[in-house]
């Protein structure tokens, strides 16, 4: 789960760590509001989550307030790779000279914690990985004892970072990884660290992901969660309790188990359709949840047609079955073909149940998919 | 012969007493599994279906020799459950429990380094010798005794491609799901190594997924090590950077590493043929045999 920008920065600052003074606002008016008690100049800086804002124009460094309205006019409303920005984070301006890179990850190779800094910050630090790897410092955390002081300063200066700020960094890169663990985060990125003028270190960015699996002990963060999501459908989602991921194609795909969804997303594509999510019921799934997961991808309105995949090992499928039997009985007219594939554990007492005359029914796998991409396409000529 | 578990394996489950610990310590005893006792604090002296259940994982050993753990405990306390059963030192421990927290996990892998202890999973479907023990939730009927080795990071997918195999008559000797959580005990490798090893597996099915780099070391290992052949096959490859799908560990980073694509050409460098469908797999596998 990614948290905004400015919720990281409502943690950092919580926890010591120096960021620029800042409002968030969801209008021109107060936006404009936020820079005549910040002053210029300022950053207006779109609040969504995606990779490269800066590059897509979501941020904007205005230095008078017509600039100010004219880029909080331009990035409020903006559709920035597919989202809808609608609050956006004005920033006092940092004077800066030098900007680093600053991270704490989760290595799963190692299974452990991994810090990481380099000096060549404010750009793509993955380019860097790959271009100059030497260029970024690493030390691994023992997750049993926690970070060491000594291996925060270890990996400033093993980096370059200046000497007269390196013990500043160190302290900002100490905070980081309590609040790594603290909140359960499964990653902490500030790019870039800036340097002022007067030598002050300052965060200028935060990208903070959190452990979904560690919610449950993290009410706190749950609630921001709640507060994350840029999509009804994710929102719904959420609200039920599925993994879902939405896609850009059209045929709509709900099974169980992440491996084989993921499976039967790739046939659609391998037969020559476009998935439109990636929806999985869990395991041991009852009727209902077959009637929600129905519920989702018919409200998608990118879903011209549906395939239902089971494999049942704790899933019945005559649990399956009913549920599927319940989601259309509701409709006079089915909204959106749905092609049923049912194997595994009840299958063969799920088949008998399952109303076909409501749904078409394939045997195996590829047959399935087959279908469901047919019936898409009749849909789109 | 086969490998990790066999009809000699002496099991206690973890969590006996909750629904899905019950359940699956019935259908394991019902697959012929020794289930020999149970471990719930609490609830030390009860039976569940004829298994005495201990308050202590250690108890439970002493009193019925048990050298293998099967954990159906939540989320929550599952870390606690699987550094209860390294402490013990028996030799395998499976987590099924899904949504331990990745840090959790990071601090049992230091634990896990320092024991003896095999640890498969957690998020697993658990691991099957056909026809003599299965520890986990496996679907036993679709199993048949052979000479296919299969590991996997999916539970659904591991049965989706089972159904294939033995459809065709192809038994398997073993098959582990690994788990598709980032922290993981047993590797690819950890798996192909023991495969290899295994006198009556003659040919191996892994099946990986999009995320951190298993599978490319797996692909290396193969390369190096392997006389046994190998079919792979790899979920993921419509899956969009930056999102997780599903399993907590199947995320292709932003950067880009972790893609189906690099883990492909990897397994194919490493003379391994990935099937683009469950069926192409099978094939591969009748080719081999």
């Amino acid at each position: 789960m990614k948290l905004h920008e400015y919720q990281a920065k409502s943690l950092f600052a919580d926890a010591g760590i120096p960021v620029p003074d800042s409002r968030l606002a969801t209008s021109v008016d107060e936006a404009l509001d936020a820079v005549d008690e910040i002053g210029y100049p300022a950053a207006i800086k779109a609040q969504v989550h995606v990779g490269g804002r800066g590059k897509a124009g979501g941020i904007k460094i205005a230095t008078d307030r017509e600039e100010a309205e004219q880029y909080a006019e331009e990035i409020l409303g903006m559709d920035l790779k597919g989202y809808t920005v609608d609050q956006v984070l004005v920033e006092s301006g940092v004077d800066f000279v030098d900007e680093l890179y600053v991270g704490v990850t989760m290595d799963r190779g190692e299974g452990k914690p991994v810090l990481m800094v380099s000096t060549e910050g404010g750009v793509d630090i993955e380019e860097v990985a790959e271009e100059n790897p030497d260029a970024i410092a690493r030390e691994h955390v023992d997750p049993a004892f926690g970070l060491h002081p000594y291996q925060a300063r270890k990996v400033v200066y093993e980096a370059g970072v200046d000497a007269d700020v390196a013990l500043d960094v160190a302290s900002i890169l100490s905070t980081l990884y309590d609040l790594y663990e603290e909140n359960d985060a499964s990653e902490i990125e500030v790019n870039p660290v800036m340097i002022t003028s007067d030598r002050d270190v300052v965060a200028a960015d935060a990208v903070m992901n959190i452990d979904e699996d560690a919610l449950f002990r993290q009410p706190d963060l749950a609630e921001m969660a709640e507060e994350s999501y840029e999509d009804d459908l994710e929102r719904k989602a959420g609200e039920y309790g599925f993994d879902y991921v939405r896609l850009s194609g059209n045929v709509g795909i709900i099974g169980n188990g992440a491996g084989l969804v993921m499976t039967t997303l790739d046939l659609v594509d391998y037969y020559g359709g476009a998935p439109a999510n990636f929806l999985d019921i869990g395991g041991g799934a009852k009727a209902e949840r077959v009637t929600q997961a129905l519920d989702m991808v018919f409200s998608d309105e990118n879903v011209d047609a549906v395939v239902f995949n089971i494999f049942g090992g704790i899933t019945r499928g005559d649990e399956v079955a009913k549920g599927i039997n319940e989601a259309l009985e509701q409709f006079d007219e089915i909204p959106k073909k749905v092609v049923v594939r049912l194997a595994g554990t009840n299958a063969e007492e799920g088949m008998e149940i399952l109303n076909t005359d409501l749904v078409e029914v394939e045997e195996t796998l590829e047959d399935a998919v087959q279908r469901a991409v047919a019936n898409a396409d009749e849909v789109t000529q | 012969m086969s490998i990790f578990v066999d009809d000699d394996t002496r099991v206690v489950v973890q969590g006996i007493t909750g629904g899905e610990g019950k359940f699956h310590a019935g259908q394991m005893i019902e697959y012929g599994t020794n289930v020999v006792a149970g471990a719930v604090p609490g609830k030390g002296g009860q039976e569940v279906d004829g298994v005495p259940v201990y308050d202590t994982v250690d108890e439970a050993v002493e009193a019925e020799d048990a050298d293998a753990s099967v954990i159906f405990v939540p989320p929550a306390f599952a870390a606690d459950a699987v550094f209860e059963a390294l402490d013990t030192d028996l030799d395998l421990a499976v987590a099924i429990t899904e949504g331990i927290p990745t840090q959790d996990m990071a601090k049992v892998n230091k634990r896990l380094s320092e024991t003896d202890t095999r640890l498969i999973g957690p998020n697993c479907p658990g691991i099957i010798t056909p026809g003599e023990a299965k520890l986990g939730i496996l679907p036993g009927n679709i199993f048949s005794e052979g000479n296919v080795g299969l590991v996997s990071r999916s539970g659904t997918l591991t049965y989706q491609v089972v159904d294939n195999l033995t459809e065709r008559g192809l038994g398997q000797s073993t098959a582990i799901g690994i788990g598709g959580d980032p922290i993981i005990g047993t590797s690819f490798v950890d798996a192909l190594e023991a495969f290899e090893a295994d006198t009556e597996t003659d040919a191996v099915v892994m099946c990986g997924e999009i995320g951190g780099e298993d599978e490319e070391q797996a692909a290396k290992f193969i390369g190096e090590h392997m006389d046994t052949p190998v079919a792979g096959f790899i979920a993921g490859r419509t899956a969009p950077p930056g999102k997780r799908m599903g399993h907590a560990g199947a995320i292709v980073s932003g950067s880009g590493t972790g893609t189906a694509q690099s883990k492909i050409d990897a397994l194919n460098d490493a003379g391994v043929p990935v099937g683009d469908t469950p069926e192409e797999v099978a094939d591969h596998v009748e080719d081999f045999l």
